[in-house]
């Protein structure tokens, strides 16, 4: 056997162990897509039936007919819309934490990196018990503050904007432009391979947050898609193809989102320096 | 004095930049670290929560509580028992996957690349809902396949046992997309001069693979170890979602016993007194993982 053949063969044992290994993974995937389209009396039929045999759309009318999807998805979309605000005071401290030398910005860089450390279940009841004493118990307030900023956000936006020149931002003061207006109009540009990086991430962790609403809202009107699936699981609990639609209406659009941006988020991994 | 606000002031622009996130970070993260201390020495609950003077200081009590309590020490096996198997699960598997990958770069590789990492990406709420409805008794899917192999209803989620090991599938099936992209960005990043030279010296593809690629992918696996096992420890969502601990207890963790205690029982000095304890047991884990590398380099 020559060598290239070898190489040949090799390549396809891997692409095939692959192939195998892709389909194990996405199995629940395409079970649920498949299975939100089944009619309730197909799902429980055994043997099942793989593709469906009466296509019905009926689920993902129902979700918002029958159950308050349609308010699940617009509080969703707040704690989004914030999770970019989030990711823009991120990105302030990292600028400030790269590019100013002032009084203590190596204590605070570090009580920064410290908050690191903590484990969510140490701060999970004292949060709580913070956020009950400033009343901000079941508001959107409270759902999204905890979350808002963090450490490790800050951490990469740091390590990328110390790779911008000082010169640019210097030239940009002496031509008399404000701070803020460096900050938004030249860096923002400058460093958008970071911000790519970090705004799909906001975007995911927005859209999953689900710890949160979980302990925060007790109102159905402010219950995000994760909290209300699990409610639609809890009351649904054998209705198996209202379930997989709600499931799908949550997961798939993420999967849309990631694999148009998977460069970014790849890139972003070769970014922070894991070598 | 007005020297100093004068300087202040000039120099205000970076204090105004990190406010925002310190602020935040000091009210929801070092502050709660404090409360959390203080109240774990204490009796509060719910009756405490509306009126502060009921709260009694009680000393070590709730530590030692723990400790004599069944369900806890459970929680504690329970936590081992995922980090013990789930861990290097995740971390041969997510190895593998990205060497795997890493062997191509058409494509189709990308395409699975992403296929992979998709469970990553998954709520856990859909997550639990799918699965659930996977490993369910009598039309889950699982259930089903082995019916054709003549292998009888395996319980997935209902007995103690076996369902500690769904649970470590699932989180497995969730834990490799994260890791598989660090090592796939640190397999990037090995010049293809080693190749080149280990094949001038006649090494075969197990030879580079052994003697090259793995001493090389040192920091990336002590980063993944690390990051891993810290998860593990505060294994939750799994459990929280798909049996909610039960059954008999069999699946709790101690985050979801924390969890349980604090939010369910409204017993929050307990609670924050179990969540010191999985605090102390992470940074034993941590340093040890610490320990454990500083002789592996003088090696």
């Amino acid at each position: 056997m020559t060598e290239k053949v070898k190489r040949q063969t090799v390549k396809t044992i891997v692409t095939l162990v692959l192939i195998i290994g892709g389909i194990l993974v996405a199995i629940p995937f395409i079970w649920m897509i498949l299975s939100s389209f089944k009619p309730d009396a197909e799902i429980l039929e055994i043997p099942p039936t793989i593709i469906p045999k009466h296509v019905t759309f009926q689920h993902y009318i129902d979700l918002f007919q029958q159950l308050d999807f349609g308010i699940y998805l617009k509080n969703t979309l707040i704690l989004v819309v914030f999770g970019f605000v989030g990711m823009f005071f991120n990105a302030m401290a990292g600028y400030a934490f790269a590019k100013f030398n002032f009084r203590g910005r190596e204590k605070f860089f570090y009580l920064i990196l410290a908050t690191m450390m903590i484990p969510g279940q140490v701060t999970m009841i004292p949060v709580y018990l913070i956020l009950n004493q400033m009343g901000l118990t079941n508001t959107m307030a409270g759902i999204i503050l905890p979350g808002l900023v963090a450490a490790f956000s800050i951490f990469l936006f740091r390590q990328f904007m110390t790779t911008i020149p000082t010169d640019l931002i210097e030239a940009a003061r002496l031509d008399g432009a404000g701070e803020f207006f460096i900050f938004f109009r030249l860096i923002v540009p400058v460093a958008k391979p970071i911000f790519a990086v970090q705004g799909i991430l906001a975007f995911i962790g927005a859209w999953n947050n689900f710890l949160w609403p979980l302990i925060i809202a007790n109102d159905e009107s402010l219950y995000p898609l994760s909290v209300g699936l699990q409610l639609l699981q809890g009351e649904h609990g054998n209705e198996f193809g209202l379930q997989m639609a709600g499931s799908a209406f949550m997961v798939v659009p993420i999967i849309i989102i990631f694999f148009i941006f998977q460069k970014y988020i790849v890139e972003g991994f070769t970014m922070s320096g894991l070598k | 004095m007005a020297e100093f606000f004068k300087d202040l002031y000039k120099n205000r622009h970076p204090y105004t930049f990190i406010t925002p996130a310190v602020l935040l970070l000091i009210v929801f993260a070092i502050l709660p670290i404090c409360i959390a201390l203080v109240i774990s020495f204490t009796d509060m609950d719910l009756k405490g929560l509306a009126d502060w003077s009921t709260i009694n200081f009680v000393g070590f009590k709730n530590y030692v509580d723990l400790f004599t309590d069944a369900i806890f020490l459970k929680s504690i096996f329970n936590t081992f028992f995922y980090v013990v198997i789930g861990v290097p699960l995740v971390i041969i598997c997510s190895l593998g996957v990205a060497l795997l990958l890493n062997f191509g770069n058409s494509f189709i590789f990308k395409l699975f690349r992403g296929i992979y990492y998709m469970p990553a990406i998954t709520n856990i709420i859909a997550v639990a809902v799918i699965w659930g409805f996977l490993y369910n008794i009598d039309y889950g899917l699982f259930n089903y396949i082995l019916s054709l192999f003549h292998i009888d209803k395996v319980q997935w989620l209902e007995d103690p046992l076996i369902a500690k090991f769904s649970l470590i599938i699932l989180a497995v099936w969730k834990g490799i997309g994260l890791n598989m992209l660090i090592f796939l960005a640190a397999l990037q990043g090995i010049p293809k001069s080693y190749y080149e030279a280990a094949e001038i010296d006649g090494a075969k593809g197990w030879q580079k693979l052994i003697f090259i690629t793995i001493p090389l992918l040192r920091f990336a696996t002590f980063f993944v170890t690390i990051t891993t096992l810290i998860g593990w420890l505060q294994f939750f969502e799994e459990p929280f979602v798909m049996t909610k601990g039960g059954p008999l207890n069999g699946t709790v963790s101690i985050a979801l016993f924390i969890y349980q205690k604090g939010f369910q029982d409204s017993n929050f000095g307990y609670a924050a007194a179990g969540s010191f304890v999985l605090f102390i047991i992470i940074i034993i884990a941590t340093l040890i993982q610490f320990k454990l590398r500083k002789s592996d380099v003088e090696y």
